[in-house]
C-alpha cells in the first residue's frame, strides 16, 4: 500500500444519497480475478450511455454527458464530494478498487456504509466525514468555481478550502497510521501470532465442537 | 454492572487481544468461501508467500456465477458459457485444491448459495463468529452467532491469521411484539422493519432481532430476517438460541454429536442478552401492524404494505429525500400515488439468500398450486438455495407443482439476485423478487426490481399484477402461513 501523502486535488461532486456498490461498479465487472483495471467501470451505468462488459474498449462508447465525471471541469478530480450512506449495499472490495483505480484518493459524505468504510481504508483510501452543513457548503463552493481544489491534511486531520477555511475531521487512530504509512494489516496482526495461538489453544478447550473436522 | 447482550457475550467469548487504539482481534470460527469475493485474497496470500492459518474453518462453495438451466449444469464448470465467470469458478476450484480447503463443487449436491449451504450443514453453529466475502453473511446470526460480511483485504486477513481487525459495534434491539397476520412472513417483517428504521440506521451498529414476532419464527424466517441486516446497515443481524434454533441444527453433517452435543446445547442456553443487558437503542414494531410489503423504489427502504401507494415525491420530508424519490419513480417507471396493486410485471424471480429455503419454496407452492402463471408475465423462475433443498422439494412434489403452473424450475445459485450469470431482467421490466437489493440495475441493466415474499411473488405470477395474498381463498393464503 502507498504511503497517503498531504496533497490539493480537483472536488467531483456527486449530488446523490445512497450511493450503493452496484451502482459504483456493476456487478459484471465483479467477475476479474485480479484487483486493478475497474476504474473504466467505475460508475458504468451512469457514466456510459450503454450497457457496459467486461473486457470492453471503454473509449469507444457513448458517454452520458450530464454525468458528473464526463464533465471537463471534473476531469483528473482525486476527492470526490458526495452525500449520505455512500458506499452501502454489498461488501465488494472492486467499489474502492474502481475509486482508487480512476484516480481518486478522497471521499467526502456525512457517513458511510460500514463494509466499505473498512474496505477504502485498507486499500489506501481515505474517507473524511463531514456534517450534513459542511457538505452542503463545499457542494456550493465547487458548482460555484471551475476547478476548484482542497488541501487534505491527514497528519493534522483537517481540510483547507479554497477560501482558506480549516474543516478539522476525525480518523481512527489505528487506521491513520495504517495510511500515513502504508502498512499491511496482515504482517501487523501476525506480530501477536503467539496471542492468537494461545487464545486457540484456550477456545478449543473450552467449546470443542466448534473446532470439529468436516463429517 | 449490567447485563451482557448477545452480541457482548459473543465478542468477549471471542475477543484475542483488544488494543490500546481501539480497534481488537477476534478469532473467526468459521470462514465461508465463494468465488467472487476470494480470488484476489488468495493471490495475496500467494504474492506474501502465506499460508492459510487453520484450513477446516474455511468451507468453500461456488454460487453467484453457477447456471441455473439443468442443460448447462449437466455439463460441469464448461457448462458455463460465459468465459469470465468460468475463470472465477475455476480459480476458486484451484485455490481450494491448492491449498486443501473443503469446498461443494458445481453439481456437488450440497452445493448451492453460500448462506443456505452454512446453516444447512450445521457448519454455522450458535456461539460461532462466521465471516464470509458476502454482505449477507448476517443470515447466520438467526442461529445465535456473530456473522458478517467483510471484504476480500479481510478475506484475506482471516484466511492467514484466522483473526479480524475490527472494532466493537453498539448494540441495537430491534423487537417485534405480537402475532403477525395470516399471509405476512418473515420477508414482510423484514422489509417493514427497514421502511421503518431506514438503510442506515443500523449503520455501525449489530442488530439482535427479538420479541415474540420474532421467537415465534422458524430457523428459515429467522435467517431472512437477519439476512437483511445489512439493508438496514447493520453488518451484523442476530437473534437469541432457543429450542427452535438446538431442534434445526441436530443430526446436520458438522454438528457435534454425543456427549459434545449435550456440553454444546448447555452452552448455548446462554447465548441470549441477559434481561438487564443495556442497548445503545431500541426500536419496538407491532406485529399486527404488519402486512405484506412491496418495494416501489430503488432502495430497500422504499418500500410500503400491499394496500399502500407510491409516495408523492412532492410530499417528502426534505429536499434529499424528495429528489431520491423522483430519481427512484423515473428509473421505476412509476406514478406518484399508483396503487401497489396496479403495478404490472414482467419477470418473477423466487429464490437467493434471502428466500430459497424449503419453507420458502413450501409457502410459494401453496399459492401456485392449481393454477397458471399468467400470460404477461414472460419468465416465472424458482431458483432452489442448493442441491439438497432442490432435493427435498423434489420429494414433496413442490418442483411438479412449480413446473405445472409454468415456472421453471431451475438449478441452484444466486441466479437473478444479482444477475451474475445469464438469468437477467431488460432495461425496463418489472420483477417481483424474493431477493434482497432493488438497487438500480442490480438484476440487470435498466432492470426494475420490487422486493416481496415467496407467497406475493407467486401470487403475482398468475395475476400477473401485485395481489394481496390475504385476499386469496383460505386454501391459499392461510396454508402458506402454517407452512
Amino acid at each position: 500500500m502507498k504511503k497517503f501523502e498531504r496533497f490539493e486535488g480537483v472536488v467531483a461532486p456527486l449530488d446523490r444519497a445512497n450511493v450503493d456498490t452496484d451502482l459504483i461498479i456493476p456487478k459484471q465487472f465483479l467477475k476479474s480475478i485480479k484487483r486493478t483495471g475497474f476504474g473504466v467501470n467505475l460508475f458504468d451505468d451512469l457514466r456510459y450511455l450503454d450497457e457496459g462488459e467486461p473486457g470492453q474498449d471503454c473509449s469507444q462508447r457513448p458517454l452520458n454527458p450530464d454525468f458528473v465525471l464526463n464533465q471537463p471541469r471534473y476531469q483528473n478530480a482525486e476527492v470526490l464530494l458526495t452525500r449520505r450512506n455512500f458506499g452501502c449495499g454489498s461488501s465488494r472490495e472492486h467499489a474502492p478498487w474502481a475509486l482508487e483505480d480512476f484516480g481518486f484518493k478522497v471521499v467526502i459524505a456525512p457517513s458511510f456504509a460500514d463494509i466499505f468504510y473498512n474496505n477504502a481504508f485498507k486499500n489506501g483510501l481515505l474517507l473524511i466525514t463531514l456534517s450534513e452543513d459542511e457538505v452542503e457548503r463545499l457542494f456550493n463552493e465547487v458548482e460555484a468555481k471551475d476547478g476548484y481544489q482542497l488541501d487534505i491534511d491527514l497528519e493534522q486531520q483537517r481540510i483547507i478550502t479554497q477560501r482558506g477555511e480549516i474543516l478539522e475531521f476525525e480518523v481512527d487512530e489505528f487506521r491513520k497510521h495504517c495510511l500515513l504509512n502504508g502498512l499491511d494489516d496482515i504482517g501487523i496482526t501476525l506480530q501477536d501470532e503467539e496471542a492468537i495461538r494461545a487464545f486457540e489453544q484456550k477456545h478449543k478447550a473450552a467449546r470443542p465442537w466448534l473446532f470439529r473436522q468436516t463429517a | 454492572m449490567s447485563g451482557q447482550t448477545l452480541y457482548d457475550k459473543l465478542w468477549n467469548q471471542h475477543l484475542v487481544k483488544q488494543r490500546d487504539d481501539g480497534t481488537a482481534l477476534i478469532y473467526i470460527d468459521r470462514h465461508m468461501l465463494h468465488e467472487v469475493t476470494s480470488p484476489q485474497a488468495f493471490e495475496g496470500l500467494r504474492l506474501a508467500n502465506r499460508k492459510p492459518w487453520r484450513l477446516d474453518a474455511n468451507l468453500a462453495t461456488t454460487d453467484h456465477n453457477v447456471p441455473t438451466t439443468l442443460e448447462e449444469r449437466a455439463q460441469g464448470n464448461s457448462g458455463i458459457k460465459d468465459p469470465v465467470s468460468l475463470i472465477q469458478v475455476q480459480t476458486l476450484d484451484d485455490n481450494c485444491v491448492e491449498y486443501g480447503i473443503t469446498e461443494f463443487r458445481i453439481n456437488d449436491p450440497r452445493q448451492g448459495i453460500v448462506h443456505v449451504v452454512g446453516p444447512e450443514q450445521g457448519a454455522t453453529l450458535p456461539g460461532m463468529t462466521v465471516v464470509c466475502g458476502d454482505s449477507h453473511t448476517a443470515t447466520h446470526g438467526a442461529f445465535g452467532a456473530l456473522a458478517h460480511g467483510i471484504g476480500t483485504s479481510e478475506v484475506e486477513h482471516v484466511l492467514a491469521t484466522q483473526c479480524l481487525l475490527t472494532q466493537k459495534m453498539k448494540n441495537m434491539q430491534v423487537r417485534v411484539e405480537g402475532e403477525l397476520g395470516l399471509g405476512v412472513t418473515a420477508k414482510d417483517v423484514v422489509l417493514a422493519i427497514i421502511g421503518k428504521i431506514g438503510t442506515a440506521s443500523g449503520t455501525g451498529c449489530a442488530i439482535e432481532f427479538a420479541g415474540s414476532a420474532i421467537e415465534s419464527l422458524s430457523m428459515e424466517g429467522r435467517m431472512t430476517v437477519c439476512n437483511m441486516a445489512i439493508e438496514a446497515g447493520a453488518r451484523v443481524g442476530m437473534i437469541a438460541v432457543d429450542d427452535t434454533t438446538i431442534d434445526y441444527i441436530g443430526n446436520r453433517p458438522y454438528s457435534p454429536t454425543g456427549e459434545q452435543w449435550e456440553a454444546a446445547v448447555a452452552d448455548w442456553r446462554n447465548l441470549v442478552s441477559d434481561p438487564d443487558a443495556k442497548f445503545d437503542n431500541v426500536v419496538t414494531l407491532q406485529a399486527e401492524d404488519i402486512e405484506p410489503q412491496v418495494s416501489w423504489g430503488t432502495s430497500p427502504e422504499m418500500v410500503t404494505g400491499i394496500s399502500g401507494q407510491v409516495p408523492d415525491p412532492s410530499a417528502a420530508p426534505d429536499e434529499t429525500v424528495q429528489r431520491s424519490h423522483t430519481r427512484a419513480l423515473e428509473y421505476m417507471g412509476l406514478q406518484p400515488n399508483q396503487k401497489i396493486t396496479d403495478i404490472k410485471l414482467d419477470k418473477i424471480f423466487i429464490g437467493s439468500c434471502t428466500n430459497s429455503r424449503i419453507e420458502d419454496l413450501r409457502e410459494a407452492a401453496k399459492v401456485a398450486k392449481g393454477k397458471k402463471v399468467a400470460d404477461s408475465i414472460m419468465l416465472a423462475m424458482v431458483v432452489p438455495g442448493s442441491g439438497l433443498v432442490k432435493r427435498q422439494a423434489e420429494e414433496e412434489g413442490l418442483d411438479k407443482i412449480f413446473i405445472e403452473a409454468g415456472f421453471e424450475w431451475r438449478e441452484p445459485g444466486c441466479s437473478m439476485c444479482l444477475a451474475m450469470n445469464a438469468d437477467k431482467l431488460g432495461a425496463g421490466e418489472h420483477c417481483a423478487s424474493t431477493s434482497n437489493r432493488n438497487f438500480e440495475g442490480r438484476q440487470g441493466y435498466g432492470g426494475r426490481t420490487h422486493l416481496v415474499s415467496p407467497a406475493m411473488a407467486a401470487a403475482a405470477a398468475i395475476a400477473g399484477y401485485f395481489v394481496d395474498v390475504r385476499s386469496l381463498p383460505a386454501n391459499d393464503a392461510t396454508h402458506a402461513q402454517e407452512a
